[in-house]
């Protein structure tokens, strides 16, 4: 009960002082809204939607989790703020899901701001909306895991956005959003499958359109290996890193 | 056994010695105070005990608990006040207040009430609907302390609770730990105000370089050194005519002139009165006022560290800054 109050506190002053600030709203809806143009002005109609779709949902989580998370955490260390949460009577592992859990709604949500946009061109009713809502919560996961070993091993903030892009940018090309990863050179291959977004925007290639690489069971069991090992590299970098 | 024991701890940081081989043992509802210059490694043996630092090597003992391997369940039972003010800066001082206490898994009813309680007491009630970051220093930091106390901890640490504050904030901020002491609490606090040590600790250890030097009452480190008598006297001229007469005359004393009008005598022993006042008489000179000049803490810092009280003091005014 005591562990349940601690733990819904952190994420409800998260989320109030950070997830639902004007600015932080906006670019929430704002990015992945451009995105969705961008490629829809781009494609000038040869691609569908439909196709875009999956990338352009990955991506708004990809881009609202890791940053968020990365940035507000890396803040909270700055101001030592987050000594607080560390000198508090609960465990590591209850305050790291604490911490990501609020970046994972933020990501979550935004996933369904491309949707509602495609909602008004195309008949979204083919879609398979249960392995499609496992599929994001598991990118928001993997990527919220990313954003805090990202600010694990930052001191600044602009350091911890710099780390972020680092990770992000060759993530979203060798994932299989833009370039289909049978089209990869062959050593960038290897790479797309060690990276936690190629499962999860296979999951949703599949529920959305019908191609994929591999089953759902088995991306979303890769996935969850990756939530695994990324949440014990946490836990076990906060314990080094953060106390010393 | 006290209700927190500390033994051979040490904590280096890669070459960096910050604490070495320290050992000392709180007692339950005392107040125990560090005193030492920056740098002295204070704020690394709080952070070892609070959990917030790993020792290279040692042991922690607070309230039967082995700090080191049981940290979480120690947390529950200690408050903390930092050295800096670290609470949320766009949070007003009640919602941060309220955020603290529910760390600890305080219900929403009590801890509401303990942080209007709170905010009464500390003089912030106004205060409480305004963000953090529009504080005075003095505020923050009362704020900080009410923070590191909602949770009716057993036993509190305090870094530096008063440095870098106004002079009216610090003198309420003393009390308060008066008052807590009053209440039973434990009181570990760290300080470089050789007066605030010695007006508020039951006992003070002096730290310089990691290292323990002195530990003791206010009394017993008061006799720990070997003291010399003084006395101040007033007089109605300059005596530097006749200093060495006067030291002459008196056995084993020596005679300082701090300033015209007036002189010290210096002695090993007790110092009698009537023959320096007979001789001085007999010169013409007038005495107007005899005062015996106490040996301070401070005198008793500096003999027993080697480190000028100036030292000390010139790190406050940078910090006050
Ligand atoms: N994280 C750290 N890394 C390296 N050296 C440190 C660290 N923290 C403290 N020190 C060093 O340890 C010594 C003691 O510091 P500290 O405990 O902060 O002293 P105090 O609180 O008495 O001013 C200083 O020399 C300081 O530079
Ligand atoms: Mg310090």
């Amino acid at each position: 009960m005591q562990t349940l109050i601690a733990f819904w506190n952190i994420l409800r002053k998260d989320i109030e002082n950070y997830y639902l600030k004007p600015p932080n709203i906006s670019w929430g809806i704002i990015f992945p809204l451009s995105w969705t143009l961008m490629q829809l002005i781009r494609s000038q109609g040869d691609i569908g939607i439909e196709e875009l779709l999956s990338g352009l949902m990955a991506m708004s989580v990809l881009f609202g989790t890791t940053s968020m998370l990365a940035v507000t955490i890396t803040f909270e260390r700055r101001s030592r703020s987050f000594d607080r949460l560390l000198i508090a009577p609960i465990s590591i592992s209850t305050l790291v899901i604490a911490k990501i859990l609020g970046a994972i709604l933020f990501g979550i949500l935004n996933a369904f701001v491309p949707v509602i946009f495609a909602a008004f061109f195309i008949n979204l009713s083919g879609i398979n909306w249960g392995i499609t809502l496992a599929a994001v919560i598991l990118i928001a996961i993997t990527s919220a895991l990313l954003g805090l070993l990202i600010a694990v091993s930052a001191k600044e903030v602009f350091e911890a956005q710099t780390f972020s892009n680092f990770f992000r940018f060759p993530m979203l090309f060798l994932c299989g959003l833009f370039i289909p990863i049978d089209k990869l050179p062959v050593i960038l291959k290897p790479i797309s499958f060690c990276l936690p977004l190629t499962y999860g925007t296979d999951i949703l290639n599949g529920a959305i359109t019908g191609n994929s690489i591999f089953n759902a069971i088995f991306n979303i069991s890769v996935m969850l290996v990756f939530t695994t090992l990324l949440f014990y590299l946490c836990l076990r970098n906060i314990k080094t890193k953060w106390i010393l | 056994m006290g209700i927190v024991d500390v033994a051979n701890l040490k904590k280096s940081y890669g070459e960096i010695v910050a604490v070495d081989d320290i050992s000392f043992s709180i007692e339950k509802g005392e107040i125990f105070g560090f005193l030492g210059p920056n740098g002295a490694g204070k704020t690394s043996t709080i952070n070892m005990m609070i959990g917030l630092s790993r020792p290279t090597s040692g042991q922690i003992i607070i309230d039967g608990i082995d700090a080191i391997k049981n940290i979480k369940k120690v947390q529950r039972i200690i408050g903390i006040v930092p050295d800096e003010n670290n609470l949320y800066d766009e949070m007003n001082g009640f919602d941060n207040l309220c955020f603290c206490a529910s760390l600890y898994g305080i219900s929403i009813k009590e801890r509401e009430k303990r942080a209007m309680e709170l905010l009464e007491q500390f003089n912030l009630t106004k205060a409480g609907k305004r963000p953090f970051k529009t504080y005075s220093k003095g505020m923050k930091r009362k704020l900080t302390i009410a923070a590191g106390i909602i949770h009716n901890p057993k036993i509190l640490f305090l870094d530096e609770p008063t440095t870098g504050i106004d002079i009216e904030s610090a003198r309420q901020i003393r009390e308060l730990i008066l008052d807590l002491k009053k209440q039973g609490k434990t009181i570990f606090i760290t300080t470089h105000y050789i007066e605030e040590a010695e007006r508020i600790c039951d006992r003070i250890a002096f730290i310089v370089n990691g290292k323990i030097v002195k530990i003791g009452t206010v009394t017993e480190l008061m006799e720990s050194v070997e003291r010399e008598h003084k006395i101040r006297l007033q007089l109605d001229r300059s005596i530097k005519d006749i200093k060495e007469e006067l030291e002459n005359n008196i056995e084993n004393c020596r005679v300082e002139i701090p300033e015209e009008n007036s002189c010290l005598v210096i002695s090993k022993e007790r110092i009698a009165l009537s023959p320096i006042l007979q001789l001085l008489d007999s010169k013409g000179i007038s005495v107007y006022e005899a005062k015996e000049i106490k040996p301070s803490l401070e005198d008793v810092f500096v003999k027993v560290t080697g480190i000028e009280a100036s030292k000390l003091k010139k790190e406050k005014e940078k910090v006050g800054k």
